[in-house]
C-alpha cells in the first residue's frame, strides 16, 4: 500500500442526501488525497452511486460540506465541477449519440483548449485509446462497451487533474475490462481517481485503498486485503458474493 | 360590504372558470405525460354540440350537460386509439401530433360550419342580486358545476376500481401491467374522461363565449399555463394554479383593466416557473391527487 | 471551416443568381408574393437553428418574429425613418428573448414545457395586441390598432428617410437578408459555438460534465434565433405592408413548426425549402373552398410526425446514402475534414 500524503484534494464533511425519510448518504466524512487512487465499494442501495453524485453537482446534498480543492462545492453545478478540471464519467453512458467519436472527444478537449491543440489532443487521444476504427462512426451506433471507451476518452481528453468513474467497467468484456484497468493506471501517473466499482476482480487489479459503504455510511477504509479479511465487511458485503 | 360580497363572486368566477377550462388536460397530462394540444378544440367540439344540439330542438341542459361530454368524449376516445397510442412516451412527438390533430380539427369544422360565430346559444339563467349589486346567475351556475366537477375527479380517483388503477399507473406504468392491468385500455379511458371534461367546460362556456372554429385558442394559454403551473397532481395542482393565478389575474384586472390582468397572470407563471419548475404541485402537496 | 461551409456557401451563390434573375423574369405581383414568403424563410431559418441544432423546442418563434415586426413598425412611425427601427426591432426582440430564456433555461425548463411556455406568451401576445384597439393605446405617435394591426413604412435608404424602396427593391433587401442569414447561421453551427449547441441538443448531462455552462449556451441560441427571426418579421411587414396581431396566432405558430419538421430538424436548407413550397401549396389552395388550408397543415403534421420524423432533406440524403453504399464496387467517398457535421 502506498498512500501519497499530500495536499487533500477532495473532502466531504458531514455529507448527508435524504429522500425522503430513506438516507441514502448518512454524515460521510471522506477524504482524497492528490494523486491517491480511491476505490468505493458497498452493496447495492449503500449510497456510493448517491455519494458520487453529490460529487459531481448532479445531486444538491440535504447537509453538509463537499470541497474540492479548497473551495465549497455543495450544491454546484455539474459543469462547475467539471470546470475545476475534474473529469467525469457516469454510470450510464452518457455520450452524444448523434455525434462521431473524434467529435465527442473534441468537444471535451476544445472546452480546454484552442482549435488546433484540441484537435491534435483529440488526435493524441484517439491513438492512445485505440479508437481509430471508430473515429468517424456515430456513437449512436457503437456496442455498450465502445461507448464506454468513447466517454473515457472524452474524460481523459480533457487532461483533468482529478478523475470521478462510476462503474467504467460495467458491461465490458474481459479484454475491454483488462485495458481499463491500465488506462487507470496510467491516468493515475497524473491525477487522482476515484472510483465506484462493484467488480471485485476489478478493484483487486487497481485497488490502493477501498472504501467501503454500507447504509450510507463508510463502513471501514483500508487496503482490499484487510478489508476482505475483516468479517463485518464480509458479513454486509463480501459474504454472500464469494 | 356589498361591493366586496360583488368583487369576490368575480373573483371566485374567474378561478372557477379557470379551473373549468384547465380540468381536462390536468387529467390527461396528469395520468398520461401526454399534453394535449388539440385541448382547446375539445372544448370547441363542446361549444359546437351544444349549439348544433339546441337548434335541432334539444333542451340545451340536456345538451349541456350530457351530450357535449358524450360526443367530445366518443371523439377522444377515437383520436386516442387512432392517434396517440403509437406515440406513448415520446412526449414531443405527442404534443406536435396533437397539435396536428388541433388544426385538423379546426379545418374540419370550419369546412362543416364556416369560419363566422354559429348561430349562439343565449345564457339560460337570469341575474341575482347581491345587494345593490347583480351578478349573473350562469356564472354562480357554473361557479357551482365546477367544484361539483372537482369533488366528481376526487371521488373517481379516490373511490373507484378505475381510480386506483389509474393512480397506479400515473405511479409506475410498468409494474401496473405487470399486475396485469391493461394499461393501454386504462390510457383510452382515461384520454376519453378527460376529452369528456373538456367537452362539458366547452359546452357549459358556449352561452358564454358563443362558438367559433378557432376559439380553441382563447382558452389553451390559460388552461396550459394553469396545468404546468400546477404540476402533475390533477387535482391540488389545477385546484393550486387556478386559486393562485386566477386570483391574480382578478386582482390586476379589478385594478386595472383586465388587458393588465392578462399581463399580471403570465409574469405570474413566468416567475413561477422560473422559481418551481415542475410546478406548485412539484414543490408542494406531493401526495396530493 | 470552409471546407465543412461548403454546401452552404453554393446554396448562398444559387440564392444571389435567383435574386438577381427573379425580377427580370417574374411578374411584380409574384415578387411582392416571393417578398413575403422570403420573409417567412427567414423565420423558418430562425427556428431551423435554435431547435434543429439548439434542440429548443421553441413554439413560438413567431412570437419574435411578430414582436420585430412591430417594434419595427411602431419605431419607424414614430422616427420617420427606418434605419435606427430595423436595428431597434432586433436589439427589442433579442432582449425580449434573453428576459424570457433567462427564466427557462435558468430555472432548468425543457422539452414540452418549453414548447409550451412559448406558445403561450405568443397566443397572450396575441390577446393582447388585439384588444388595443382603442385611441388610448398609443406608442409615440403609432396607433396600435387592435386587430386591424398598424401600416408599417416601407424601407428608406439608411439614413435617407426621403428615398423610400420600391417593392421590387425591398425583395432584393429581403433575399439579400435571407442569403446573410443563412450564411451567418451556417457559418454559426460550424464555430465553436454553435457545435457546442449541438452536443447540448445530443445529451445536455455530458455537455454539462465537459464544463459546459449548457444554460449560457442555449440562451446565447435562443437569443440569436430571436434575433434573426425580428429580421424575418421587418421583412414581413415590409412585404406585407401592415402587421395585424394574427401573425402571433395558433395557426402561424403551428406553420413555423410544420416548415421545420417538414424540411428536417438539423438541416438549414431543408426548413427553407419547405417554407417555400407550402407557402405556394397555401397559396393554391387558398383558391378553393373544399380543402381547409388547417385541415391540410393538420394531416401534414400528422403525416410527417408518424411516418417522416425525420423531415425531407434528412430522408432524402438517408435515402441516396443508402443507395449509393449499396452499389458494389462503388469506394464511399470518406469525408477529410477533422470533424463532421457540417451545415447544408
Amino acid at each position: 500500500m502506498t498512500r501519497q500524503r499530500g495536499e487533500v484534494v477532495v473532502e466531504t464533511r458531514d455529507l448527508c442526501m435524504h429522500f425522503g425519510g430513506v438516507r441514502a448518504v448518512d454524515q460521510v466524512d471522506f477524504s482524497l488525497f492528490d494523486k491517491e487512487l480511491r476505490c468505493l465499494i458497498g452493496p447495492n442501495g449503500a449510497g456510493k452511486s448517491t455519494f458520487f453524485k453529490c460529487l459531481t453537482g448532479q445531486l444538491t446534498p440535504t447537509s453538509g460540506e463537499v470541497i474540492i480543492r479548497g473551495q465549497p462545492m455543495t450544491g454546484a453545478e455539474p459543469f462547475e465541477v467539471a470546470s475545476l478540471g475534474v473529469g467525469i464519467k457516469t454510470q450510464v453512458p452518457n455520450v452524444f449519440d448523434g455525434l462521431t467519436a473524434e467529435e465527442n472527444i473534441w468537444l471535451a478537449a476544445r472546452r480546454w483548449h484552442g482549435d488546433a491543440r484540441s484537435r491534435s489532443l483529440t488526435a493524441e487521444t484517439i491513438e492512445r485509446l485505440k479508437l481509430g476504427d471508430i473515429r468517424r462512426t456515430l456513437v449512436g451506433q457503437l456496442a455498450h462497451g465502445q461507448r464506454q471507451w468513447v466517454e473515457l476518452g472524452m474524460v481523459v481528453a480533457a487532461e483533468p487533474w482529478l478523475v470521478l468513474l462510476d462503474e467504467p467497467a460495467a458491461g465490458m468484456t474481459h479484454e475491454e475490462t483488462y485495458r481499463t484497468v491500465e488506462l487507470i493506471e496510467e491516468i493515475n501517473k497524473t491525477s487522482a481517481l476515484i472510483v465506484v466499482e462493484h467488480d471485485m476482480q476489478f478493484i483487486r487489479m487497481i485497488s490502493r485503498t477501498v472504501t467501503l459503504f454500507h447504509e450510507g455510511r463508510i463502513l471501514m477504509q483500508d487496503t482490499m486485503e484487510a478489508i476482505s479479511a475483516d468479517p463485518r465487511a464480509r458479513e454486509v458485503y463480501l459474504g454472500h458474493r464469494a | 360590504m356589498d361591493l366586496v360580497v360583488a368583487v369576490l363572486f368575480q373573483l371566485t368566477y374567474v378561478i372557477a372558470n379557470l379551473a373549468l377550462i384547465s380540468l381536462g388536460l390536468a387529467i390527461i397530462f396528469g395520468m398520461m405525460r401526454v399534453i394535449n394540444l388539440a385541448h382547446g378544440e375539445f372544448l370547441m367540439l363542446g361549444g359546437y354540440t351544444v349549439v348544433v344540439a339546441t337548434n335541432l330542438g334539444v333542451n340545451i341542459w340536456v345538451s349541456m350537460l350530457i351530450l357535449a361530454p358524450l360526443v367530445v368524449g366518443i371523439i377522444g376516445v377515437i383520436v386516442e386509439r387512432v392517434l396517440i397510442r403509437w406515440l406513448y412516451g415520446r412526449m414531443v412527438d405527442t404534443l406536435l401530433a396533437t397539435w396536428g390533430l388541433s388544426l385538423l380539427l379546426v379545418g374540419i369544422v370550419t369546412s362543416i360550419f364556416g369560419a363566422s360565430t354559429a348561430t349562439t346559444v343565449s345564457p339560460p339563467l337570469g341575474a341575482v342580486r347581491i345587494g345593490d349589486y347583480s351578478a349573473s346567475g350562469y356564472e354562480l351556475f357554473l361557479i357551482v358545476i365546477t367544484a361539483i366537477l372537482l369533488f366528481a375527479v376526487w371521488l373517481t380517483l379516490r373511490f373507484t376500481k378505475l381510480g386506483l388503477l389509474a393512480r397506479g399507473t400515473m405511479q409506475n406504468a410498468e409494474m401496473a401491467s405487470s399486475l396485469g392491468v391493461s394499461t393501454s385500455r386504462i390510457y383510452m379511458i382515461t384520454f376519453g374522461l378527460g376529452a369528456a371534461v373538456s367537452g362539458l367546460a366547452g359546452g357549459l362556456l358556449a352561452p358564454m363565449t358563443g362558438v367559433l372554429p378557432t376559439i380553441g385558442a382563447t382558452y389553451i394559454a390559460k388552461a396550459f399555463i394553469t396545468v404546468i403551473s400546477g404540476g402533475a397532481a390533477i387535482l391540488a395542482g389545477t385546484t393550486a394554479g387556478s386559486v393562485l393565478l386566477g386570483g391574480i389575474n382578478g386582482i390586476f384586472s379589478f385594478i386595472a383593466g383586465s388587458t393588465f390582468g392578462e399581463i399580471a397572470l403570465l409574469l405570474a407563471a413566468i416567475v413561477l416557473l422560473r422559481l418551481m419548475p415542475r410546478g406548485i404541485t412539484g414543490r408542494f402537496f406531493r401526495k396530493s391527487l | 471551416m470552409l471546407r465543412q461551409m461548403r454546401p452552404t456557401l453554393v446554396y448562398a451563390v444559387l440564392g444571389i443568381l435567383f435574386m438577381f434573375v427573379a425580377p427580370q423574369v417574374l411578374q411584380l405581383f409574384t415578387i411582392i408574393n416571393l417578398t413575403t414568403a422570403i420573409a417567412l424563410a427567414i423565420l423558418a431559418l430562425s427556428l431551423a437553428l435554435i431547435w434543429g441544432y439548439g434542440g429548443i423546442l421553441c413554439f413560438g418563434q413567431v412570437a419574435f418574429f411578430g414582436l420585430g415586426a412591430y417594434v419595427y413598425t411602431i419605431s419607424a412611425i414614430n422616427f420617420g425613418g427606418s434605419t435606427w427601427a430595423i436595428l431597434l426591432a432586433i436589439l427589442i426582440t433579442a432582449a425580449f428573448a434573453a428576459a424570457l430564456g433567462y427564466f427557462i433555461f435558468f430555472g432548468r425548463v425543457s422539452d414540452v414545457y418549453l414548447g409550451v411556455i412559448t406558445l403561450t406568451v405568443t397566443l397572450i401576445f396575441f390577446s393582447l395586441i388585439r384588444r388595443t384597439s382603442g385611441p388610448e393605446y398609443k406608442i409615440g405617435n403609432a396607433l396600435l390598432g387592435g386587430f386591424n394591426g398598424v401600416s408599417s413604412p416601407p424601407i428608406n435608404l439608411p439614413w435617407d428617410t426621403r428615398t423610400f424602396l420600391f417593392p421590387e427593391q425591398v425583395f432584393y433587401v429581403a433575399m439579400a437578408a435571407l442569403i446573410l442569414c443563412y450564411v451567418f447561421v451556417g457559418w454559426l453551427v460550424n464555430t465553436k459555438f454553435g457545435r457546442v449547441c449541438v452536443s447540448i441538443r445530443e445529451n445536455e448531462l455530458r455537455a454539462e460534465l465537459l464544463g459546459y455552462d449548457i444554460r449560457l449556451y442555449k440562451l446565447g441560441i435562443f437569443t440569436i434565433g430571436a434575433g434573426i427571426a425580428a429580421i424575418g418579421g421587418v421583412m414581413f411587414c415590409n412585404g406585407v405592408g401592415r402587421i395585424t396581431p394574427d401573425v402571433f396566432n395558433l395557426y402561424n405558430a403551428a406553420l413555423t413548426i410544420i416548415w421545420v419538421i417538414v424540411g428536417g430538424r438539423g438541416t438549414l436548407i431543408g426548413p427553407i425549402g419547405a417554407t417555400f413550397a407550402l407557402f405556394y401549396l397555401t397559396s393554391a389552395l387558398g383558391g378553393q373552398t373544399v380543402l381547409n388550408n388547417n385541415l391540410v397543415l393538420g394531416v401534414i403534421l400528422i403525416i410527417f410526425v408518424l411516418l417522416v420524423p425525420k423531415g425531407v432533406a434528412p430522408t432524402v440524403v438517408d435515402w441516396f446514402g443508402a443507395r449509393r453504399r449499396k452499389k458494389p464496387g462503388r469506394v464511399r467517398r470518406r469525408r477529410r475534414g477533422n470533424r463532421t457535421e457540417g451545415a447544408q
